[in-house]
Protein backbone atom coordinates (compact mmCIF):
# COMPACT_ATOMS: atom_id res chain seq x y z
CA UNK A 1 0.00 0.00 0.00
CA UNK A 2 1.23 3.29 -1.10
CA UNK A 3 1.16 6.26 1.83
CA UNK A 4 0.05 9.78 1.35
CA UNK A 5 1.65 11.51 3.71
CA UNK A 6 -0.56 14.36 5.04
CA UNK A 7 1.76 16.38 7.48
CA UNK A 8 2.11 19.32 5.01
CA UNK A 9 -1.38 21.07 5.38
CA UNK A 10 -2.25 24.24 6.54
CA UNK A 11 -4.51 22.69 9.25
CA UNK A 12 -1.84 21.80 11.04
CA UNK A 13 -0.58 25.34 13.05
CA UNK A 14 3.21 25.20 12.01
CA UNK A 15 2.57 25.04 8.26
CA UNK A 16 0.06 27.57 8.39
CA UNK A 17 2.56 29.17 9.92
CA UNK A 18 4.91 28.45 7.51
CA UNK A 19 2.70 29.44 4.85
CA UNK A 20 1.97 32.95 6.42
CA UNK A 21 5.89 33.88 7.33
CA UNK A 22 7.06 32.20 3.70
CA UNK A 23 9.72 30.21 5.89
CA UNK A 24 10.44 27.05 4.06
CA UNK A 25 11.41 25.46 6.76
CA UNK A 26 9.18 23.22 8.58
CA UNK A 27 7.44 22.56 5.48
CA UNK A 28 10.41 20.86 4.08
CA UNK A 29 11.05 19.25 7.46
CA UNK A 30 8.38 17.35 7.36
CA UNK A 31 8.89 16.87 3.30
CA UNK A 32 12.04 15.14 4.35
CA UNK A 33 11.02 13.59 7.27
CA UNK A 34 7.79 11.63 5.62
CA UNK A 35 10.21 10.45 2.61
CA UNK A 36 12.57 9.00 4.81
CA UNK A 37 9.31 7.15 6.50
CA UNK A 38 8.36 5.09 3.65
CA UNK A 39 6.12 8.14 2.37
CA UNK A 40 5.32 7.22 -1.63
CA UNK A 41 3.28 10.89 -1.95
CA UNK A 42 3.55 13.93 -0.10
CA UNK A 43 -0.33 15.30 0.10
CA UNK A 44 -0.30 19.33 -0.04
CA UNK A 45 -3.45 20.99 1.25
CA UNK A 46 -2.56 25.31 1.67
CA UNK A 47 -5.44 24.78 4.35
CA UNK A 48 -8.96 26.37 5.28
CA UNK A 49 -7.53 30.10 6.78
CA UNK A 50 -5.67 31.21 4.02
CA UNK A 51 -6.84 33.95 1.12
CA UNK A 52 -4.64 33.96 -1.46
CA UNK A 53 -5.32 30.00 -2.15
CA UNK A 54 -3.50 29.91 -6.39
CA UNK A 55 -0.54 31.76 -4.30
CA UNK A 56 0.15 29.69 -1.41
CA UNK A 57 -0.02 26.41 -3.13
CA UNK A 58 2.54 27.38 -5.57
CA UNK A 59 4.63 27.99 -3.18
CA UNK A 60 4.12 25.17 -1.06
CA UNK A 61 5.01 23.17 -4.55
CA UNK A 62 8.10 24.56 -5.10
CA UNK A 63 9.58 24.58 -1.63
CA UNK A 64 8.31 21.25 -1.29
CA UNK A 65 10.07 19.78 -4.42
CA UNK A 66 13.30 21.61 -3.29
CA UNK A 67 13.38 19.05 -0.69
CA UNK A 68 11.81 15.78 -1.36
CA UNK A 69 11.67 13.92 -4.90
CA UNK A 70 8.82 12.48 -4.03
CA UNK A 71 5.54 12.63 -6.21
CA UNK A 72 2.57 15.44 -5.22
CA UNK A 73 -0.73 14.92 -4.19
CA UNK A 74 -2.45 18.46 -4.69
CA UNK A 75 -5.34 18.64 -2.07
CA UNK A 76 -7.93 21.26 -2.78
CA UNK A 77 -11.44 22.32 -3.45
CA UNK A 78 -10.18 25.52 -4.96
CA UNK A 79 -9.37 23.88 -8.96
CA UNK A 80 -7.26 27.09 -9.21
CA UNK A 81 -5.10 26.20 -6.98
CA UNK A 82 -4.46 22.76 -7.87
CA UNK A 83 -3.93 24.18 -11.76
CA UNK A 84 -1.48 26.34 -10.22
CA UNK A 85 0.20 23.86 -8.95
CA UNK A 86 0.24 20.99 -11.38
CA UNK A 87 2.11 23.43 -13.97
CA UNK A 88 5.00 23.60 -11.13
CA UNK A 89 5.14 19.73 -10.97
CA UNK A 90 8.42 18.21 -11.74
CA UNK A 91 6.79 15.30 -12.39
CA UNK A 92 3.33 13.87 -12.71
CA UNK A 93 1.18 14.75 -9.75
CA UNK A 94 -2.33 13.09 -8.49
CA UNK A 95 -5.64 16.01 -8.16
CA UNK A 96 -7.15 15.15 -4.47
CA UNK A 97 -9.88 15.26 -5.34
CA UNK A 98 -12.87 15.12 -7.43
CA UNK A 99 -16.64 13.87 -6.50
CA UNK A 100 -18.91 12.63 -8.58
CA UNK A 101 -20.44 15.69 -10.22
CA UNK A 102 -20.38 16.14 -13.84
CA UNK A 103 -18.96 19.88 -13.77
CA UNK A 104 -16.40 19.13 -11.27
CA UNK A 105 -15.62 16.27 -12.93
CA UNK A 106 -15.19 18.01 -16.22
CA UNK A 107 -12.67 20.38 -14.77
CA UNK A 108 -10.69 18.11 -12.83
CA UNK A 109 -10.51 15.21 -15.70
CA UNK A 110 -9.92 18.01 -18.24
CA UNK A 111 -6.76 18.78 -15.98
CA UNK A 112 -5.22 15.69 -15.22
CA UNK A 113 -4.93 14.86 -19.14
CA UNK A 114 -3.22 18.02 -19.69
CA UNK A 115 -0.82 17.42 -17.36
CA UNK A 116 -0.88 13.51 -16.82
CA UNK A 117 -2.22 13.29 -13.51
CA UNK A 118 -3.62 10.66 -11.14
CA UNK A 119 -7.13 11.91 -9.97
CA UNK A 120 -8.64 10.99 -6.51
CA UNK A 121 -12.35 10.78 -6.87
CA UNK A 122 -14.57 10.18 -4.17
CA UNK A 123 -17.78 8.36 -3.59
CA UNK A 124 -20.23 11.23 -3.16
CA UNK A 125 -21.89 13.91 -5.15
CA UNK A 126 -24.57 16.84 -3.97
CA UNK A 127 -26.27 15.09 -2.13
CA UNK A 128 -23.63 13.93 0.16
CA UNK A 129 -22.23 10.50 1.39
CA UNK A 130 -24.22 8.10 0.37
CA UNK A 131 -24.86 5.64 3.60
CA UNK A 132 -24.34 2.00 1.50
CA UNK A 133 -22.01 0.24 -0.21
CA UNK A 134 -24.20 0.08 -3.80
CA UNK A 135 -24.66 4.01 -3.83
CA UNK A 136 -20.90 4.45 -3.15
CA UNK A 137 -20.06 1.83 -5.77
CA UNK A 138 -22.85 3.47 -7.96
CA UNK A 139 -20.63 6.39 -7.72
CA UNK A 140 -17.87 5.01 -8.49
CA UNK A 141 -19.18 4.12 -11.62
CA UNK A 142 -19.96 7.16 -12.85
CA UNK A 143 -16.17 8.18 -11.72
CA UNK A 144 -14.77 5.75 -13.59
CA UNK A 145 -17.19 6.24 -16.66
CA UNK A 146 -15.94 9.87 -16.77
CA UNK A 147 -12.51 9.03 -16.28
CA UNK A 148 -12.53 6.66 -19.45
CA UNK A 149 -14.59 8.99 -21.21
CA UNK A 150 -11.94 11.40 -20.93
CA UNK A 151 -9.01 8.70 -22.07
CA UNK A 152 -7.69 8.75 -19.06
CA UNK A 153 -6.02 5.21 -18.01
CA UNK A 154 -8.52 3.78 -15.26
CA UNK A 155 -5.36 2.88 -12.78
CA UNK A 156 -4.86 6.60 -12.93
CA UNK A 157 -8.19 7.05 -11.09
CA UNK A 158 -7.94 6.36 -7.17
CA UNK A 159 -11.24 5.75 -5.70
CA UNK A 160 -12.13 6.99 -1.76
CA UNK A 161 -14.72 5.42 -0.70
CA UNK A 162 -15.13 7.68 2.18
CA UNK A 163 -14.88 6.94 5.90
CA UNK A 164 -16.58 8.63 8.66
CA UNK A 165 -15.67 8.94 12.20
CA UNK A 166 -16.65 5.57 13.82
CA UNK A 167 -17.78 7.41 16.62
CA UNK A 168 -20.52 8.76 14.91
CA UNK A 169 -21.05 6.67 11.64
CA UNK A 170 -20.34 3.41 12.94
CA UNK A 171 -22.89 1.58 10.59
CA UNK A 172 -20.42 3.07 7.82
CA UNK A 173 -17.59 0.95 8.07
CA UNK A 174 -18.52 -1.99 7.20
CA UNK A 175 -20.12 -0.12 3.60
CA UNK A 176 -16.57 1.22 3.16
CA UNK A 177 -15.11 -2.21 3.44
CA UNK A 178 -17.63 -4.09 0.65
CA UNK A 179 -17.24 -0.51 -1.03
CA UNK A 180 -12.98 -1.19 -1.54
CA UNK A 181 -13.63 -5.01 -2.15
CA UNK A 182 -16.35 -4.22 -4.96
CA UNK A 183 -14.68 -1.13 -6.77
CA UNK A 184 -11.61 -4.01 -8.34
CA UNK A 185 -15.07 -5.05 -10.57
CA UNK A 186 -15.76 -2.25 -11.63
CA UNK A 187 -13.52 -2.29 -15.04
CA UNK A 188 -10.49 -3.96 -16.80
CA UNK A 189 -8.42 -2.45 -15.54
CA UNK A 190 -9.95 -1.85 -12.33
CA UNK A 191 -9.61 1.69 -10.35
CA UNK A 192 -7.34 1.96 -7.74
CA UNK A 193 -8.42 2.97 -4.18
CA UNK A 194 -7.75 4.81 -1.01
CA UNK A 195 -8.78 6.36 2.19
CA UNK A 196 -8.48 9.28 4.29
CA UNK A 197 -7.36 7.24 6.76
CA UNK A 198 -7.40 9.35 9.61
CA UNK A 199 -10.99 10.09 9.12
CA UNK A 200 -12.05 7.37 10.49
CA UNK A 201 -10.72 7.99 14.26
CA UNK A 202 -11.51 12.10 14.39
CA UNK A 203 -12.73 12.86 18.04
CA UNK A 204 -12.21 9.73 19.35
CA UNK A 205 -9.53 8.38 22.28
CA UNK A 206 -6.82 6.35 21.12
CA UNK A 207 -6.72 7.27 17.45
CA UNK A 208 -3.36 5.80 16.26
CA UNK A 209 -4.78 2.27 17.34
CA UNK A 210 -8.53 3.03 15.43
CA UNK A 211 -6.06 4.30 12.34
CA UNK A 212 -3.50 1.53 12.28
CA UNK A 213 -6.18 -1.36 12.81
CA UNK A 214 -8.63 0.06 10.07
CA UNK A 215 -5.81 0.59 7.94
CA UNK A 216 -4.95 -3.64 7.63
CA UNK A 217 -8.50 -4.45 7.50
CA UNK A 218 -9.30 -2.26 4.52
CA UNK A 219 -5.74 -3.25 3.14
CA UNK A 220 -7.40 -6.85 3.35
CA UNK A 221 -10.63 -5.47 1.28
CA UNK A 222 -8.08 -4.69 -1.64
CA UNK A 223 -6.90 -0.96 -0.31
CA UNK A 224 -4.00 0.58 -2.44
CA UNK A 225 -3.17 3.84 -0.77
CA UNK A 226 -4.00 5.96 1.91
CA UNK A 227 -3.88 9.37 3.08
CA UNK A 228 -2.16 8.78 6.24
CA UNK A 229 0.55 9.98 8.79
CA UNK A 230 3.52 8.51 7.49
CA UNK A 231 5.03 9.29 10.86
CA UNK A 232 3.20 7.10 12.74
CA UNK A 233 5.70 4.42 13.34
CA UNK A 234 2.98 1.97 14.48
CA UNK A 235 1.12 2.63 11.44
CA UNK A 236 3.95 1.74 9.20
CA UNK A 237 5.04 -1.39 10.64
CA UNK A 238 1.41 -2.41 10.77
CA UNK A 239 1.40 -1.76 6.81
CA UNK A 240 4.59 -3.39 6.32
CA UNK A 241 3.13 -6.36 8.21
CA UNK A 242 -0.30 -6.65 6.53
CA UNK A 243 1.72 -6.17 3.05
CA UNK A 244 3.57 -9.89 3.93
CA UNK A 245 0.63 -11.35 5.17
CA UNK A 246 -0.72 -10.50 1.74
CA UNK A 247 2.13 -11.61 0.16
CA UNK A 248 2.82 -8.40 -1.39
CA UNK A 249 6.71 -8.53 0.17
CA UNK A 250 8.80 -10.90 0.41
CA UNK A 251 9.52 -11.92 4.48
CA UNK A 252 12.71 -11.37 5.77
CA UNK A 253 13.50 -10.45 9.42
CA UNK A 254 14.72 -6.96 8.54
CA UNK A 255 10.64 -6.59 6.69
CA UNK A 256 9.53 -2.98 8.80
CA UNK A 257 13.09 -1.57 8.00
CA UNK A 258 13.07 -2.49 4.72
CA UNK A 259 9.68 -1.03 3.85
CA UNK A 260 10.91 2.17 5.63
CA UNK A 261 13.53 2.53 4.18
CA UNK A 262 12.50 2.26 0.55
CA UNK A 263 12.96 5.70 -0.38
CA UNK A 264 16.15 5.37 0.62
CA UNK B 1 -6.68 -10.67 -37.72
CA UNK B 2 -3.85 -9.44 -35.52
CA UNK B 3 -2.91 -11.05 -32.25
CA UNK B 4 -2.06 -9.06 -29.30
CA UNK B 5 0.91 -9.72 -27.36
CA UNK B 6 0.58 -9.58 -24.08
CA UNK B 7 3.10 -7.77 -22.24
CA UNK B 8 3.97 -7.73 -18.43
CA UNK B 9 4.95 -4.47 -17.43
CA UNK B 10 7.15 -4.74 -14.52
CA UNK B 11 8.23 -1.90 -11.91
CA UNK B 12 12.13 -2.24 -11.67
CA UNK B 13 15.06 -4.36 -12.93
CA UNK B 14 17.96 -6.82 -11.40
CA UNK B 15 21.15 -4.45 -10.92
CA UNK B 16 23.92 -4.91 -13.14
CA UNK B 17 27.29 -5.74 -11.74
CA UNK B 18 30.50 -5.76 -13.16
CA UNK B 19 33.02 -8.79 -12.70
CA UNK B 20 36.91 -8.43 -12.43
CA UNK B 21 38.87 -5.23 -13.48
CA UNK B 22 40.81 -3.95 -16.36
CA UNK B 23 44.56 -2.13 -15.68
CA UNK B 24 42.38 1.42 -15.88
CA UNK B 25 40.35 0.15 -13.00
CA UNK B 26 42.68 -0.81 -11.00
CA UNK B 27 43.49 -4.79 -12.19
CA UNK B 28 45.27 -6.94 -14.89
CA UNK B 29 41.59 -8.61 -16.49
CA UNK B 30 41.60 -8.30 -20.00
CA UNK B 31 38.17 -7.77 -19.99
CA UNK B 32 35.04 -6.95 -17.56
CA UNK B 33 31.77 -8.97 -17.37
CA UNK B 34 28.78 -7.56 -16.75
CA UNK B 35 25.86 -9.67 -15.39
CA UNK B 36 22.29 -8.90 -14.71
CA UNK B 37 20.15 -6.36 -15.65
CA UNK B 38 17.33 -7.64 -16.70
CA UNK B 39 13.74 -5.73 -17.02
CA UNK B 40 11.92 -8.90 -17.66
CA UNK B 41 11.73 -12.92 -16.60
CA UNK B 42 14.53 -14.78 -18.41
CA UNK B 43 14.85 -14.44 -22.53
CA UNK B 44 12.04 -12.57 -22.63
CA UNK B 45 13.11 -10.38 -25.29
CA UNK B 46 10.10 -8.98 -26.57
CA UNK B 47 9.14 -8.17 -22.82
CA UNK B 48 11.69 -6.08 -21.51
CA UNK B 49 15.43 -6.24 -21.95
CA UNK B 50 18.59 -8.84 -21.38
CA UNK B 51 20.67 -6.76 -21.81
CA UNK B 52 23.65 -9.56 -20.52
CA UNK B 53 24.47 -12.92 -21.54
CA UNK B 54 24.44 -15.87 -18.94
CA UNK B 55 28.21 -16.86 -18.34
CA UNK B 56 29.77 -20.24 -18.00
CA UNK B 57 32.28 -20.71 -15.26
CA UNK B 58 34.52 -22.95 -15.29
CA UNK B 59 35.89 -25.04 -11.97
CA UNK B 60 39.66 -25.05 -11.37
CA UNK B 61 40.92 -26.66 -7.71
CA UNK B 62 44.17 -25.95 -6.52
CA UNK B 63 44.84 -29.66 -5.74
CA UNK B 64 44.86 -32.70 -8.20
CA UNK B 65 40.76 -33.95 -8.49
CA UNK B 66 41.58 -37.33 -6.87
CA UNK B 67 37.68 -38.18 -6.54
CA UNK B 68 36.87 -37.32 -9.65
CA UNK B 69 35.48 -39.90 -12.31
CA UNK B 70 37.43 -40.93 -14.81
CA UNK B 71 35.72 -39.68 -17.66
CA UNK B 72 35.89 -36.13 -16.55
CA UNK B 73 39.81 -36.47 -15.60
CA UNK B 74 40.65 -37.19 -19.17
CA UNK B 75 38.25 -34.53 -20.88
CA UNK B 76 41.31 -31.95 -19.37
CA UNK B 77 44.40 -34.22 -20.36
CA UNK B 78 47.95 -33.39 -18.28
CA UNK B 79 46.58 -30.29 -17.09
CA UNK B 80 44.98 -30.81 -13.20
CA UNK B 81 48.09 -30.69 -11.11
CA UNK B 82 48.30 -27.61 -12.29
CA UNK B 83 46.09 -25.08 -11.69
CA UNK B 84 47.66 -22.03 -14.21
CA UNK B 85 47.26 -24.57 -16.49
CA UNK B 86 43.95 -25.61 -16.19
CA UNK B 87 42.65 -22.60 -16.23
CA UNK B 88 44.07 -21.84 -19.50
CA UNK B 89 43.08 -24.97 -20.51
CA UNK B 90 39.17 -23.75 -19.78
CA UNK B 91 39.70 -20.01 -21.34
CA UNK B 92 41.56 -20.90 -24.52
CA UNK B 93 40.46 -24.77 -25.88
CA UNK B 94 36.97 -24.94 -24.01
CA UNK B 95 35.49 -21.07 -23.96
CA UNK B 96 34.70 -20.46 -20.48
CA UNK B 97 33.66 -16.84 -19.86
CA UNK B 98 35.28 -17.19 -16.20
CA UNK B 99 37.39 -19.31 -14.03
CA UNK B 100 36.33 -20.46 -10.45
CA UNK B 101 39.27 -20.94 -8.49
CA UNK B 102 38.69 -23.83 -5.60
CA UNK B 103 41.18 -23.68 -2.65
CA UNK B 104 40.45 -27.35 -2.22
CA UNK B 105 44.09 -27.68 -0.75
CA UNK B 106 43.24 -25.19 2.47
CA UNK B 107 40.53 -28.16 4.07
CA UNK B 108 42.42 -28.81 7.50
CA UNK B 109 41.25 -32.51 6.13
CA UNK B 110 43.11 -32.59 2.95
CA UNK B 111 46.26 -30.29 3.33
CA UNK B 112 45.53 -27.60 5.71
CA UNK B 113 47.44 -25.14 3.73
CA UNK B 114 48.29 -22.03 4.95
CA UNK B 115 47.18 -18.20 3.15
CA UNK B 116 51.16 -18.12 2.08
CA UNK B 117 51.14 -21.66 0.29
CA UNK B 118 47.43 -20.58 -1.69
CA UNK B 119 48.38 -16.75 -2.57
CA UNK B 120 51.36 -17.42 -5.36
CA UNK B 121 48.85 -20.25 -6.81
CA UNK B 122 46.03 -17.19 -7.35
CA UNK B 123 48.77 -14.60 -8.83
CA UNK B 124 49.76 -17.89 -11.41
CA UNK B 125 46.19 -18.17 -12.38
CA UNK B 126 45.69 -14.30 -12.22
CA UNK B 127 49.11 -14.59 -14.76
CA UNK B 128 47.71 -17.45 -16.77
CA UNK B 129 44.13 -15.67 -17.70
CA UNK B 130 43.09 -12.46 -18.07
CA UNK B 131 39.28 -12.98 -17.60
CA UNK B 132 37.76 -12.29 -14.61
CA UNK B 133 37.98 -14.79 -11.67
CA UNK B 134 35.82 -16.48 -8.75
CA UNK B 135 37.58 -17.19 -5.51
CA UNK B 136 36.22 -20.24 -3.34
CA UNK B 137 37.55 -21.13 -0.14
CA UNK B 138 37.72 -24.89 0.89
CA UNK B 139 34.10 -24.53 2.15
CA UNK B 140 34.84 -25.08 5.82
CA UNK B 141 33.52 -21.67 6.99
CA UNK B 142 36.18 -21.46 10.04
CA UNK B 143 38.96 -21.95 7.42
CA UNK B 144 37.69 -19.99 4.54
CA UNK B 145 37.41 -16.74 7.04
CA UNK B 146 41.35 -16.97 7.65
CA UNK B 147 42.37 -17.16 4.29
CA UNK B 148 39.65 -15.05 2.38
CA UNK B 149 41.48 -11.58 3.49
CA UNK B 150 45.00 -13.10 2.59
CA UNK B 151 43.25 -14.08 -0.96
CA UNK B 152 41.82 -10.72 -1.53
CA UNK B 153 44.26 -8.39 -0.20
CA UNK B 154 47.07 -10.20 -2.44
CA UNK B 155 44.75 -9.41 -5.58
CA UNK B 156 43.69 -5.86 -4.71
CA UNK B 157 41.57 -4.11 -7.30
CA UNK B 158 40.85 -6.95 -9.18
CA UNK B 159 37.56 -7.35 -8.43
CA UNK B 160 37.25 -10.93 -7.69
CA UNK B 161 34.26 -12.70 -7.23
CA UNK B 162 34.62 -14.14 -3.54
CA UNK B 163 32.73 -17.16 -2.66
CA UNK B 164 30.62 -16.81 -0.07
CA UNK B 165 28.89 -15.09 2.52
CA UNK B 166 26.39 -17.27 4.23
CA UNK B 167 23.87 -15.75 6.98
CA UNK B 168 26.01 -16.51 10.42
CA UNK B 169 29.55 -16.07 8.62
CA UNK B 170 29.44 -13.06 6.03
CA UNK B 171 31.84 -10.29 7.95
CA UNK B 172 34.86 -12.28 6.47
CA UNK B 173 34.16 -12.22 3.03
CA UNK B 174 32.21 -8.75 3.02
CA UNK B 175 34.91 -7.00 5.12
CA UNK B 176 37.42 -8.52 2.47
CA UNK B 177 35.68 -7.43 -0.45
CA UNK B 178 35.12 -4.42 0.87
CA UNK B 179 38.30 -3.58 1.87
CA UNK B 180 40.11 -5.09 -1.53
CA UNK B 181 37.58 -3.97 -3.81
CA UNK B 182 36.28 -7.41 -4.78
CA UNK B 183 32.38 -8.68 -5.21
CA UNK B 184 31.05 -11.43 -3.17
CA UNK B 185 28.65 -14.57 -3.29
CA UNK B 186 25.89 -14.06 -0.99
CA UNK B 187 24.87 -17.51 -0.43
CA UNK B 188 21.39 -19.03 1.27
CA UNK B 189 20.11 -22.35 2.09
CA UNK B 190 17.25 -22.54 -0.66
CA UNK B 191 15.20 -19.84 1.90
CA UNK B 192 14.10 -16.68 -0.09
CA UNK B 193 13.84 -15.20 3.06
CA UNK B 194 17.21 -16.01 4.68
CA UNK B 195 18.61 -14.73 1.19
CA UNK B 196 17.07 -10.87 1.07
CA UNK B 197 17.87 -11.15 4.90
CA UNK B 198 21.76 -11.33 4.64
CA UNK B 199 21.60 -9.11 1.74
CA UNK B 200 20.53 -6.38 4.18
CA UNK B 201 22.90 -7.55 6.62
CA UNK B 202 25.63 -7.06 3.88
CA UNK B 203 24.31 -3.48 3.17
CA UNK B 204 24.18 -2.44 6.85
CA UNK B 205 28.45 -3.01 6.87
CA UNK B 206 28.42 -1.26 3.54
CA UNK B 207 25.63 0.27 0.92
CA UNK B 208 27.64 0.76 -1.82
CA UNK B 209 28.10 -3.95 -1.66
CA UNK B 210 24.96 -3.46 -2.39
CA UNK B 211 25.78 -3.39 -6.15
CA UNK B 212 28.61 -6.24 -6.08
CA UNK B 213 26.63 -8.88 -4.23
CA UNK B 214 25.55 -12.14 -6.53
CA UNK B 215 22.80 -14.62 -5.03
CA UNK B 216 23.69 -18.09 -4.94
CA UNK B 217 20.36 -19.71 -3.84
CA UNK B 218 22.08 -22.86 -3.70
CA UNK B 219 20.66 -25.03 -5.99
CA UNK B 220 20.41 -28.86 -6.41
CA UNK B 221 21.02 -31.12 -8.76
CA UNK B 222 18.45 -32.76 -11.49
CA UNK B 223 16.14 -35.15 -9.44
CA UNK B 224 17.60 -33.50 -6.25
CA UNK B 225 14.70 -30.97 -5.39
CA UNK B 226 16.07 -28.91 -8.89
CA UNK B 227 12.73 -27.75 -8.87
CA UNK B 228 12.72 -26.12 -5.26
CA UNK B 229 15.93 -24.39 -6.48
CA UNK B 230 13.92 -22.88 -9.76
CA UNK B 231 11.15 -21.44 -7.78
CA UNK B 232 13.05 -19.71 -4.79
CA UNK B 233 15.07 -17.76 -8.24
CA UNK B 234 11.84 -17.25 -9.71
CA UNK B 235 10.34 -15.90 -6.49
CA UNK B 236 13.83 -13.76 -6.19
CA UNK B 237 13.19 -12.69 -9.65
CA UNK B 238 9.66 -11.65 -9.62
CA UNK B 239 10.96 -9.95 -6.18
CA UNK B 240 13.25 -7.66 -8.03
CA UNK B 241 11.34 -6.99 -11.03
CA UNK B 242 8.07 -5.87 -8.71
CA UNK B 243 10.94 -3.40 -6.77
CA UNK B 244 12.38 -5.73 -4.27
CA UNK B 245 16.18 -4.27 -4.38
CA UNK B 246 17.19 -6.21 -1.35
CA UNK B 247 16.47 -9.14 -4.05
CA UNK B 248 17.62 -7.84 -7.10
CA UNK B 249 21.07 -9.10 -7.89
CA UNK B 250 22.34 -11.63 -10.14
CA UNK B 251 21.80 -15.47 -9.21
CA UNK B 252 25.13 -17.75 -9.45
CA UNK B 253 24.49 -21.52 -9.51
CA UNK B 254 27.37 -24.10 -8.78
CA UNK B 255 26.29 -26.38 -11.21
CA UNK B 256 29.24 -29.00 -11.67
CA UNK B 257 29.67 -28.97 -7.43
CA UNK B 258 26.16 -30.30 -7.05
CA UNK B 259 25.74 -32.60 -9.99
CA UNK B 260 29.02 -34.27 -9.70
CA UNK B 261 28.38 -35.49 -6.54
CA UNK B 262 25.32 -37.19 -7.59
CA UNK B 263 25.10 -40.82 -8.19
CA UNK B 264 23.53 -40.67 -11.62
CA UNK B 265 26.71 -38.81 -13.13
CA UNK B 266 29.37 -40.61 -11.64
CA UNK B 267 28.28 -45.12 -11.46
CA UNK B 268 29.72 -46.70 -14.14
CA UNK B 269 28.48 -50.56 -13.32
CA UNK B 270 24.79 -49.97 -14.07
CA UNK B 271 24.25 -50.58 -17.54
CA UNK B 272 20.63 -49.85 -17.84
CA UNK B 273 21.34 -46.29 -17.14
CA UNK B 274 23.59 -46.21 -20.39
CA UNK B 275 26.33 -45.36 -20.22
CA UNK B 276 28.11 -43.42 -17.59
CA UNK B 277 29.90 -40.50 -19.61
CA UNK B 278 27.43 -39.63 -21.65
CA UNK B 279 24.98 -39.51 -18.89
CA UNK B 280 26.66 -37.24 -16.31
CA UNK B 281 27.72 -34.82 -19.13
CA UNK B 282 23.63 -34.63 -20.12
CA UNK B 283 22.92 -34.47 -16.27
CA UNK B 284 24.93 -31.20 -16.11
CA UNK B 285 23.99 -29.71 -18.85
CA UNK B 286 20.25 -30.59 -18.19
CA UNK B 287 20.75 -29.06 -14.48
CA UNK B 288 22.63 -25.67 -16.35
CA UNK B 289 19.49 -25.41 -18.76
CA UNK B 290 17.16 -25.93 -16.56
CA UNK B 291 18.55 -23.17 -13.98
CA UNK B 292 19.10 -20.53 -16.96
CA UNK B 293 15.33 -20.66 -17.45
CA UNK B 294 15.02 -19.86 -13.63
CA UNK B 295 17.39 -16.60 -14.36
CA UNK B 296 20.65 -17.94 -13.18
CA UNK B 297 23.53 -15.37 -14.63
CA UNK B 298 26.18 -17.28 -13.75
CA UNK B 299 26.73 -21.27 -13.99
CA UNK B 300 29.89 -22.71 -12.40
CA UNK B 301 30.76 -25.77 -14.48
CA UNK B 302 33.11 -28.78 -14.69
CA UNK B 303 32.26 -30.96 -17.87
CA UNK B 304 33.80 -29.38 -21.10
CA UNK B 305 31.32 -31.29 -23.02
CA UNK B 306 28.82 -29.93 -21.11
CA UNK B 307 30.07 -26.48 -20.98
CA UNK B 308 29.52 -26.67 -24.96
CA UNK B 309 26.21 -27.65 -24.95
CA UNK B 310 24.95 -25.13 -22.35
CA UNK B 311 26.82 -22.40 -24.57
CA UNK B 312 24.77 -23.68 -27.48
CA UNK B 313 21.90 -23.14 -25.72
CA UNK B 314 22.82 -19.50 -24.34
CA UNK B 315 23.32 -18.36 -27.91
CA UNK B 316 20.10 -20.03 -28.81
CA UNK B 317 17.61 -17.99 -25.90
CA UNK B 318 19.86 -15.06 -26.85
CA UNK B 319 18.19 -14.60 -30.03
CA UNK B 320 15.42 -11.70 -30.64
CA UNK B 321 12.06 -13.36 -30.22
CA UNK B 322 10.56 -9.82 -31.22
CA UNK B 323 7.27 -10.40 -32.72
Amino acid sequence: MIIIGERINGMFNDIAQAIRDKDPKPVQEWARKQEAMGAGYLDINVGPAIADRVSAMKWLVEVTQEASKLPLCLDSTDYDAIEAGLELCKQPAMINSVPAIQEKMDRVFTMAQKFNAEVIGLAMNEEGIPKDAESRLALAMELVANCDAYGIPLDKLYIDPLALPCNVGQDHGPEVLETLRQIKLLSDPPPKTTIGLSNISQGTKNRPLINRIFAVMAMGAGLDSAIADACDEDLMAAVATARIILNMDIYCDSYIDVFMSQNQ
Amino acid sequence: MGVEILKEKYRSEVREVVLGATAEEGGTRSHTIKVGGETTLPFLHFEGTVPNRPVIAMEVWDIFPEDWPENLKEAFGDVLSDPAAWAKKCVEDFGADMVALRFKSADPDIKNATPEELIPVLKKVLEAVKVPLIVYGCGKPEKDNEIIGPLAESAEGENLLLGVAEQDNFKAVASAAMAYKHSIIAKSPIDINIAKQLNIRISELSTPLLDRIIIDPTIAALGYGLEYAYSIMERARFGALNGDRMLAMPLIGDVGHEVWSKKEAVITDEPSWGEQAERSLAWEATTAMALLQGGVDIVVMRNPGAVALVKKNIDDLMQDNNY
